[in-house]
């Protein structure tokens, strides 16, 4: 038994930090956070141009000769430097499903162009009436000579702004299963019919309503076959898990307030975390981030062993997302009436993170499976408790 | 990172869970109350030595280390198994880190209680008043080692032992709970001043750490036995388990359990390697898994319905001890506002 994390990325772990230091300005991260768009496009032109984006492909698909765990380790001193690379992780996702999926010229219209940075991609799957059940999209795409049409909406199309296209699920066959008849389709996002409509979030992110008017594309734009829709976005959600720089949301604000409780005085000389009624919150906090840490750490062991890490993935993410949500919610509670104060305001206990933390809390427990589906996916193949809906 | 066992380690569980099958199903346990020790029982995991599995073998134990411990403890957790050995387990060790073997008087009692000979315990709470109030084993062991002041003593209890308990205090748990009287005729200094404070503190945080893997095998157990339940109960036409309901509820507990696992055995892990977290992730697996494992057994009880409440079904037995065993280091509030203290009150700590 060895509990020790062991750090696969070591050996590049300075030489990221120096391409982060020499590259990247740090007033991207306010940027980011100001304008709620989680992608600069500045930057993602510097990791294109020094191969980071191509890491690991092959050289005939546009691929680079560096080091993928190098490439690694950049995305992950930017995310400790406050800098996502959202667009970037959808992209990623969809050009892999294009490596296992895509035809020949599929493959060489949009992997190149991808690793070069020239084109980004966004997920089109949930829609105004469909979130979590995916696969009720009503966005239609009709079959017309060599040609699809292309009709509805989708939500949450985060990113949008900057892709150049939209990895967009559509209905072929209303008359099939409703798993049974969507389809994949790449929607370049300069379609005439095509439009976009931003739509800004509690905790500040920004994303968008996207619109479909008779928007009209070939058929090499579809991805995987007719009907097929739903299994090509399986090999996506693999994709999903595997992809740099996710996993930065629930990171636990238990240490950051620890210590600002341990400095903090309050009138008659004690500190913050003097008072038993504080200190009880902060103890189950710091347990609560341990039993997080744990369940992370058996999917990467799991992983490293070869197993694809399925519902212990799910109780990681429900687990420690509902824990970010609760912690917040203490934190507030202890702060009190300054509790309130947004990073906005002067003096904001911890320049208003914790506040601002309440807010994008709020999400984790909503995207990439809500915990009431991941609840569900635990009873049934962890328990082995009966399905309790049906597929319709 | 390895986050599993090694081969030896689960030849061990096997054995425990396969010997324990046969010698400690509940009905064993339900005979056991109201003391909650079964002597024969007691014998056996004496012969086997498992509560001396981490003493060094030059003591006369196992070689072994708190992983091995606390998969022992985890199968006595999981059985309910009427027999003290994480007390015991606990005391073997301090005996043996503060007694030294040539000592006269007290390398003989160090290696009778290592042997088996003898039952010793610890007591987590401090005498208040030479009291040593409700030591989990008080009631069934030879030797008790108590914190009185800044002494550690031993104290010898010559009218109690496993065949001679003295009268349980009914107690919510079952257990062999009783009052430890420190008196200077039965008892011998172990260790003074900061040494022993030092040495109670450690046997506390063993105690928290080995407690925690029992209530991970109770709490275990208990998910299963509501699973069965409602995997076989049907109400309005369909099985109790198809309601979302009670499938969330059940996929909580797993997670809070699977989590208690690794927490406990992170902990474990961390006792062999004398990591100098080691003390703060016993606490926190011990309280997490309290809190889980009384969960678990609550919600289980609860989706048995009315059977749930009656005596008869086994889930009352375990939702009992989910409560009681933790409880033996006093409220858990306070013990979660003492870990942030110890873990955030120094700056870089």
């Amino acid at each position: 038994m060895d509990f020790r994390e062991f750090d696969e990325l070591a050996a590049h772990r300075a030489a990221a930090r120096a391409w982060v230091e020499k590259n990247v300005r740090p007033e991207w991260a306010d940027e980011q956070h100001r304008s709620g768009t989680h992608q600069t496009p500045e930057l993602h032109g510097l990791l294109a141009r020094d191969g980071i984006l191509g890491a690991g492909w092959p050289a005939e698909l546009g691929g680079s000769d560096v080091d993928p765990g190098f490439a690694r380790a950049v995305f992950e001193e930017l995310i400790d430097a406050g800098i996502a690379g959202e667009g970037w992780v959808t992209t990623a996702m969809v050009i892999n499903t294009i490596k296992d999926l895509g035809t020949e010229e599929q493959k060489r219209t949009y992997i190149p162009a991808a690793l070069r940075g020239e084109i980004l991609i966004a997920l089109g799957y949930s829609e105004p009436d469909s979130g979590s059940d995916a696969a009720a999209a009503k966005t239609a795409a009709v079959r017309d000579g060599d040609t699809w049409l292309i009709n509805g909406q989708k939500m949450f199309t985060s990113t949008a702004q900057l892709c150049s296209h939209v990895f967009v699920l559509a209905r072929t066959n209303p008359d099939a299963p409703k798993h049974k008849g969507l389809t994949m389709f790449l929607v370049p996002t300069d379609s005439e019919g095509y439009e976009l409509q931003p739509i800004h979030t509690l905790g500040g992110q920004r994303t968008n309503a996207t619109f479909y008017s008779d928007v009209r594309v070939p058929d090499s734009a579809r991805l995987g076959g007719v009907d097929e829709g739903w299994s090509v976005m399986h090999v996506a959600l693999v994709y999903e898990r595997a992809a740099p720089g996710t996993g930065a949301i629930e990171q636990t604000p238990t240490e950051s307030f620890a210590a600002w409780a341990r400095e903090t005085r309050r009138p008659d000389g004690s500190t913050v975390l003097d008072d038993p009624l504080v200190a009880e919150r902060i103890g189950r906090m710091a347990v609560d981030a341990e039993v997080a840490r744990v369940l992370s750490l058996r999917i990467r062991w799991l992983a490293q062993k070869g197993e694809m890490p399925g519902v212990e993935g799910s109780m990681w993410k429900m687990f420690a997302t509902e824990a970010a949500q609760r912690h917040h919610s203490d934190i507030l509670d202890i702060l009190g009436a300054e509790g309130v104060l947004t990073p906005e305001a002067e003096g904001a206990p911890g320049a208003g993170k914790y506040e601002h933390g309440l807010r994008t809390a709020v999400v984790g427990t909503i995207y990439g499976g809500t915990s009431e589906i991941i609840r569900e996916i635990i009873a049934e193949r962890r328990l082995g408790l009966p399905k309790n809906r049906s597929n319709r | 990172m390895d986050l599993g066992f090694s081969d030896e380690q689960e030849a061990l569980r096997d054995t425990l869970r396969a010997f324990l099958d046969k010698e400690s199903p509940t009905t064993v346990v339900r005979a056991s109350e109201p003391l909650g020790f079964d002597a024969g029982l007691w014998g056996r995991f004496a012969d086997m030595g498992l509560a001396a599995i981490a003493v060094p073998e030059e003591r006369g134990g196992g070689g072994g280390g708190f992983v091995e411990l606390a998969v022992v403890a985890e199968s006595v957790g999981r059985h309910l198994a009427p027999v003290p050995l994480v007390e015991a387990a606990v005391a073997n060790l301090l005996l043996t880190s503060l007694v030294d073997g040539s000592d006269p008087e007290l390398g003989p009692l160090a290696a009778q209680a290592v042997a088996g000979e003898l039952l010793a315990t610890v007591a987590p709470r401090p005498a208040s008043n030479g009291v040593a109030r409700l030591v989990p084993a008080g009631a069934v062991a030879d030797l008790v080692i108590v914190l009185n002041g800044d002494e550690l003593l031993l104290v010898r209890q010559p009218d109690r032992g496993p065949d001679t308990p003295a009268a349980a205090v009914p107690n919510l748990g079952t257990q062999p709970l009783a009052d430890c009287r420190v008196d200077a005729g039965s008892s011998v200094v172990l260790a003074q001043g900061p040494e022993a404070v030092a040495a109670h503190e450690r046997a506390r945080r063993q105690w928290e750490l080995l407690t925690g893997a029992a209530l991970v095998g109770l709490g275990e157990r208990a998910l299963e036995i509501g699973v069965e339940y409602v995997l076989q109960r049907r109400a309005f036409g369909v099985l109790v388990g198809s309601f979302q309901a009670i499938q969330h509820r059940l996929a909580d507990v797993v997670t809070n359990m699977d989590g208690a696992r690794l927490l406990a055995y992170e902990a474990a892990w961390a006792h062999d390697e004398n990591l100098p977290e080691a003390g703060t992730l016993a606490t926190m697996a011990f309280l997490f898994a309290a809190e889980s494992a009384f969960r678990t057994a609550s919600e289980s009880l609860h989706f048995h319905g009315g059977y749930g409440y009656t005596l008869e079904y086994d889930i009352q037995l375990y939702f009992r001890r989910a409560k009681a065993w933790p409880l033996a280091a006093g409220d858990p509030r306070g013990a979660y506002a003492q870990l942030a203290q110890r873990l955030f009150a120094t700056k870089g700590a």
